[in-house]
């Protein structure tokens, strides 16, 4: 008769090194281990609960500029670098670990309307009120020199926008009309026009790098293309907008921040409808900027907040404010994809974390387990409704809140004024027209 | 006068020039050219007015005269000249071409031509560029149509998506662009150079560089694993080499030496055949060997060991055959090698020799070993045994079958032949659908195909032998075959019983003789474990002598009143092996815990009480009818006047009944179907966007994604967030060389400044053909 003996495999019990941790046996028996639901629910709750709790995005505020800040620019190379230029023709740049301003230029007369970087990080653009387009070094001048451009072109209008191309020495202006210029020379290479309203921004395509986008303030989003020369295709909209900006890791799409208080992200291929429309502020949207992931952008608003949207949702994510934040005129999501920068009319610019809660620094192995479960818990579970209502709570300053009241009040009217229209109509004979088709005016070719 | 005459015509002139002068106030419409012309003719004519003024009282009025007439193509106007024209001058070229085919042709040509269209205007052509170049940048778009739907779709995407090397650059090159500026670093800077420290010179010399290029990340890797494989077959060889060094057992050293003797012997061999002069000086070798070993007394079992083993020989089996080995190698060794020299009489004479010297006994154990197993006997050498071995045990059903056969019917023989041929048939079909079934499974189980084969077999045999019998009618096998093998009760059985179960019995009897067998055998196979047990009923039932009965019971046990369900106990199973003793001891333990229970609970009837508040429940969640007569409205009312019962009916809303309540059927569960308003407050009341089905979604909330419920792989893998960013690394916009494509841009330049600005017409007329089409 055999005897049985226990016998176990060593390989189960066995560390490879001393260093290893202890494996410690685990019964996955389901019976062992009951209300799985309810308890994760709960876990789901907390986590969510605790979000809230740990939502503090305000990180810095930088404050040096004399008036209110206008135009921001990334260093495409330094993380901690930052550009400002502001409403009396200076340029400061700042470093963001040390919070502290860097080097401070006039550069302009009057406001400083555009300012971009070109794509080594030696040097940056400027284009001021005093229709001058200039070049400066990224570094601050040596011992003994004076402050100066490199380069200085005088224009004969006024530039409201400049950007730089992202693989060539080449940049764009906009005003009367949309200017490439090759560095080294004083006379653009190419102009394009179409309608002779002034146009407000330009902005290069980051992946398809000949294309371009600029917005006039005849209320149309123009596209051009560099290579041929020529415009592509114009898309007239409610109302006007006021920049573009493109997804850094889609090419074909971007997203149209407008005066009628809601933004727009088209598919450049398909301009006759909007991919999707954002709404949520209450009041115009002046600049927006988008995350390097392409998942997400960060609108800045006249009406005092930022938000941050998924470029999927209709609707935001998130809002920031302070009580001392006025009108937001631009914002940059840093290339790090970690945070944002607000520059607004009273004169600073604020440093947000792009994700409210998120604990900044080195996380343990272990904390990041924990992180991304409790991530992956709130979003199993975002639809139940004590869960939805604690995710999707904000404090919002009184003006923003009653706005919101009033807009759905007017919103509802408009509604219901529709519905009514159509139920006391001819059937067929008013047509019902869709969020996003209704407001473009028309698509020129 | 004639100073009067020079006035007018002066005054004519002005008149001209100023007739002249008008066009020049539209700039637009004079071209440079004719002006030069206005200038030659103006000059001519002040020459002509000059000259007129002195005497001569030629009066030359000033004609007006339209520029199309002076400007001839053919230059025959004369107009402001003073040469005549000759009309031998106008016949000129009619004189010089020979024939005017040429101009007939061109005139025919521009004839057959037809006008050509207007232009199109600048807006036109604008959006026909537009468009033409909206379509090629819209298709060169789409490329980027798969890339963005996978990323969209990623179950996770790690930013940044291309992972950059780190350069590092060295100090010097750093350094190269950098001056000392300030007076202080001035001041270093001379310091360092009066101590002639290497400020900007190499600090790598060139070879280190060299090597720092040369070696890149995956050369150093793959070196490093070839490095590190080389190690580890060192350690190994080294481990190998240091373990078989311990060893001391003579047998491994034994085996090792055998090893290479056969080794060597293979390769003497195979060098006899490769190169014969090098197999003669093994050969020399092996006969050196085998002289110092004639010399050497080593193998004669003259040594102390060899003694000492002597000694023990007559006792110990190991003994004997260490000092038996030792004389054959010593044989081995001085054996010639040249087989033709030695006759094979010496040979045999020498094995004998062998035999002599080794004692009988141990032959004896080897001839056992090595002899026939009967075990691997009755497997191997043929089925004929086995069928024998079958053949005993098959015997006894048969003379039983004779005789049931013998007592139906003796008068007809052919008849019966005819029976049993079919009931063979019936047989083997019956056995053949098992047969087929195995035949299904996977092969393994041989042993029952091998029965079975077997049976058929044995059982033509066995029908064979029932012919003989028939013919011949001898009894005496009858007497002969007793039955051995089927348990006593069988044999009590009468006659009667069996043949209803004559059909069933040669199977029976054949799975009795398969337990034996595999009994001896001692080997059980799980498929045939279930046949004994049912052997094992049959046998259990037979003494009841009634073949329906076994079948009623479970019947009646599945009749248990509900009701007593609660009080009963649940049946327990009795076991034959468990002794009666203990049964009943148990019993007693039952009924004590059973009294006590019943005298704890004496008052309360649970099952009555359960009941009642069940059909209050059902009662409750009946819907009620809704009575809506007002009593006294329309007729008199007060204290003991009721409406009629015609009012009634009609004001009676009779509320249809509701869906079937869930605990219906089942008696002893009631089902409150009343949705819970706490927990409604948790449960989500619509279906989220992307489920299509409320399944889909409670799927998902159910499978729970915690550690505490899935292994840590699994728990890993469920958690894993979508977009993982890295932080104070700069994420840069995607690119087309990073997914494959060839970069559009290349030229974005290039061709913005060879841009044909303006286009042949008939170029735009391509385009907007293309345009249309």
């Amino acid at each position: 008769m055999k005897v049985k003996m226990l016998s176990r495999n060593p390989d189960n019990y066995v560390r490879e090194t001393k260093l290893d941790l202890q494996r410690v046996p685990r019964n996955y028996d389901p019976t062992l281990h009951p209300f799985e639901v309810p308890r994760e629910y709960m876990r789901a709750l907390n986590a969510t609960k605790l979000e809230r709790v740990f939502a503090k995005p305000f990180l810095a505020s930088l404050d040096g500029h004399r008036d209110g800040v206008n135009c921001l620019a990334k260093h495409p190379k330094s993380l901690a670098t930052v550009l400002s230029g502001a409403c009396d023709g200076e340029v400061r740049i700042w470093n963001l670990t040390k919070r502290k301003c860097i080097r401070a230029l006039q550069a302009h007369e009057g406001f400083v309307r555009g300012i971009c970087t070109r794509f080594c990080g030696t040097s940056f653009f400027t284009v001021g009120d005093d229709k001058t387009v200039k070049q400066w070094k990224m570094d601050g001048p040596g011992f003994g020199e004076e402050e100066e451009p490199l380069h200085t072109i005088l224009g004969k209008t006024v530039y409201t926008g400049i950007d730089h191309h992202w693989k060539e020495a080449v940049f764009a202006t906009c005003g009367q009309q949309v200017d490439i210029w090759d560095e080294q020379r004083t006379n653009p290479i190419c102009s394009m026009t179409w309608g002779f309203d002034s146009i407000s921004s330009v902005k290069f395509n980051p992946i398809e790098t000949f294309l371009l986008g600029s917005c006039a303030s005849d209320r149309n989003i123009v596209l051009y293309d560099m290579r041929q020369a020529t415009p592509l295709k114009k898309v007239i909209l409610d109302m006007r907008t006021n920049t573009i900006c493109w997804n850094p890791m889609e090419a074909f799409i971007f997203t149209a921040a407008n005066e009628d208080y809601n933004l727009y992200t088209f598919d450049m291929r398909a301009l006759d409808t909007p991919v999707m429309v954002h709404m949520d502020h209450v009041s115009a949207v002046l600049d927006v900027d988008y995350s390097p992931t392409g998942k997400e952008f960060v609108s800045a608003s006249f009406d005092k907040s930022i938000r941050i949207f998924p470029v999927d949702k209709g609707r935001s994510r998130e809002v920031y404010h302070t009580k001392r934040m006025q009108h937001v005129i631009c914002v940059k999501w840093t290339s790090d994809s970690k945070y944002i920068m607000c520059g607004s009319d009273e004169m600073n610019i604020r440093l947000w974390k792009a994700n409210a809660s998120e604990k900044l620094g080195v996380l343990t192995s272990r904390e990041k387990a924990a992180k991304d479960y409790n991530q992956k818990l709130k979003e199993k579970f975002q639809h139940h409704p004590h869960i939805k209502r604690i995710a999707r709570h904000r404090h919002l300053p009184k003006s923003i809140y009653s706005q919101i009241q009033e807009q759905r009040i007017m919103r509802e009217a408009r509604r219901r004024k529709e519905v009514n229209r159509l139920k006391h109509s001819k059937p067929g004979s008013v047509p019902i027209v869709s969020e996003k088709k209704k407001h473009i005016v028309a698509v020129v070719k | 006068m004639s100073a009067l005459r020079a006035e007018e015509s002066l005054l004519a002139l002005r008149q001209q020039e100023e007739l002249e002068d008008l066009p020049k106030e539209y700039p637009l419409s004079t071209s440079e050219d004719e002006g030069d012309s206005d200038g030659e003719r103006k000059h001519q004519k002040l020459l002509e007015a000059i000259s007129s003024l002195d005497g001569k009282n030629r009066r030359k009025l000033a004609e007006r005269s339209e520029a199309s007439l002076k400007v001839s193509e053919f230059n025959v106007s004369s107009e402001g000249s003073r040469e005549k024209l000759v009309l031998s001058d106008l016949l000129e070229p009619g004189k010089t071409s020979s024939s005017l085919a040429t101009v007939k042709k061109q005139l025919n040509r521009v004839k057959s031509k037809k006008t050509v269209e207007l232009p199109l205007n600048k807006e036109e052509v604008e959006r026909i560029h537009r468009e033409v170049a909206f379509n090629k940048t819209s298709q060169a778009l789409s490329k980027w149509d798969p890339i963005v739907l996978k990323n969209r779709q990623a179950e996770q995407l790690v930013f940044p998506l291309k992972k950059e090397q780190s350069a590092f650059a060295p100090i010097e090159h750093v350094l190269s662009g950098w001056k000392a500026r300030t007076p202080m670093e001035q001041e270093i800077f001379n310091l360092l150079h009066k101590n002639k420290q290497p400020v900007t010179d190499p600090l790598l010399t060139p070879v280190e560089k060299a090597s720092l290029r040369a070696m890149s990340l995956e050369e150093a890797k793959m070196r490093r694993a070839e490095l590190q494989r080389a190690r580890a077959l060192q350690s190994y060889y080294e481990a190998r080499a240091r373990r078989e060094k311990k060893i001391k057992s003579k047998k491994y050293h034994k085996v090792l030496k055998k090893g290479k003797a056969k080794k060597a012997l293979k390769e003497f061999e195979k060098l006899q055949k490769v190169s014969p002069s090098a197999a003669l000086e093994e050969l020399e070798k092996i006969e050196k060997a085998r002289m110092m070993e004639r010399m050497s007394l080593k193998h004669q079992n003259s040594g102390k060991w060899a003694k000492s083993k002597a000694i023990m020989a007559k006792y110990d089996l190991e003994a004997r055959q260490a000092l038996q080995e030792q004389l054959a190698r010593n044989k081995e060794l001085t054996q010639k090698l040249q087989a033709a020299s030695e006759s094979e009489e010496e040979e045999e004479g020498a094995e004998d020799e062998d035999e002599m010297l080794v004692p009988d006994a141990v032959n004896e154990v080897r001839m056992n070993a090595d002899g026939p197993n009967p075990w691997m006997l009755r497997n191997g050498p043929g089925e004929a045994e086995e069928l024998d071995i079958q053949k005993d045990p098959e015997q006894p059903p048969e003379p039983v079958a004779h005789e049931a056969s013998e007592s139906e019917g003796e008068e007809n023989p052919v008849a019966e032949e005819e029976m049993l041929l079919k009931e063979l048939e019936e047989r083997r079909s019956l056995r053949k659908k098992p047969g087929l079934n195995q035949d299904a499974k996977p092969v393994g189980r041989r042993e029952t195909k091998d029965s079975s084969s077997q049976e058929v077999l044995s059982e033509l045999r066995a029908l064979s032998q029932k012919l003989n019998k028939e013919n011949h009618r001898s009894t005496k096998q009858k007497v002969s075959s007793a039955r051995t093998v089927l348990p006593v009760q069988r044999e009590e059985a009468a006659d009667e019983e069996e043949e209803p179960m004559l059909l069933q019995r040669p199977e029976r009897a054949r799975t009795l003789d398969e337990l034996e067998e595999l009994g001896r055998e001692g080997c059980f196979q799980d498929k045939e474990r279930p046949r004994p047990a049912v052997n094992g009923q049959w046998l259990e039932r037979k003494p009841n002598n009634q073949p329906g009965a076994p079948k009623e019971k479970p019947k009646k046990e599945q009749m248990i009143d509900l009701q007593n369900l609660l009080s009963t106990k649940s049946p327990s199973v009795k076991s034959l092996a468990v002794p009666t003793t203990v049964e009943e001891w148990e019993d007693e333990e039952e009924k004590d815990q059973r009294q006590m229970i019943k005298e704890a609970f004496a008052g309360d009837d649970v099952i009555r009480d359960f009941l009642k508040e069940k059909r209050e429940a059902v009662e409750a969640s009946k819907p009620k009818d809704v009575d809506l007569t007002l009593p006294g409205w329309g007729e008199w009312g007060g204290v003991g006047l009721m409406p009629s019962a015609k009012k009634r009916r009609r004001f009676l809303i009779k509320i249809p009944e509701g869906p079937p309540r869930k605990d219906k059927n089942l008696p002893n569960v009631i089902i409150n179907e009343k949705r819970n308003i706490h927990a409604a407050a948790h449960q989500v009341r619509v279906l989220p966007y992307p489920f299509t089905h409320h399944q889909q979604f409670e799927r998902t909330i159910q499978t729970p994604i915690g550690s505490t419920w899935n292994t840590q792989r699994a728990f890993q893998k469920l958690t894993t967030p979508k977009v993982v960013t890295k932080p104070g690394h700069i994420i840069k916009p995607i690119k087309a060389e990073d997914v494959g494509y060839r970069s559009s841009s290349r030229s974005d330049l290039s061709v913005v400044q060879r841009n044909p600005k303006r286009l042949s017409i008939r170029h735009k007329k391509q385009l907007k053909k293309n345009s249309v089409d």
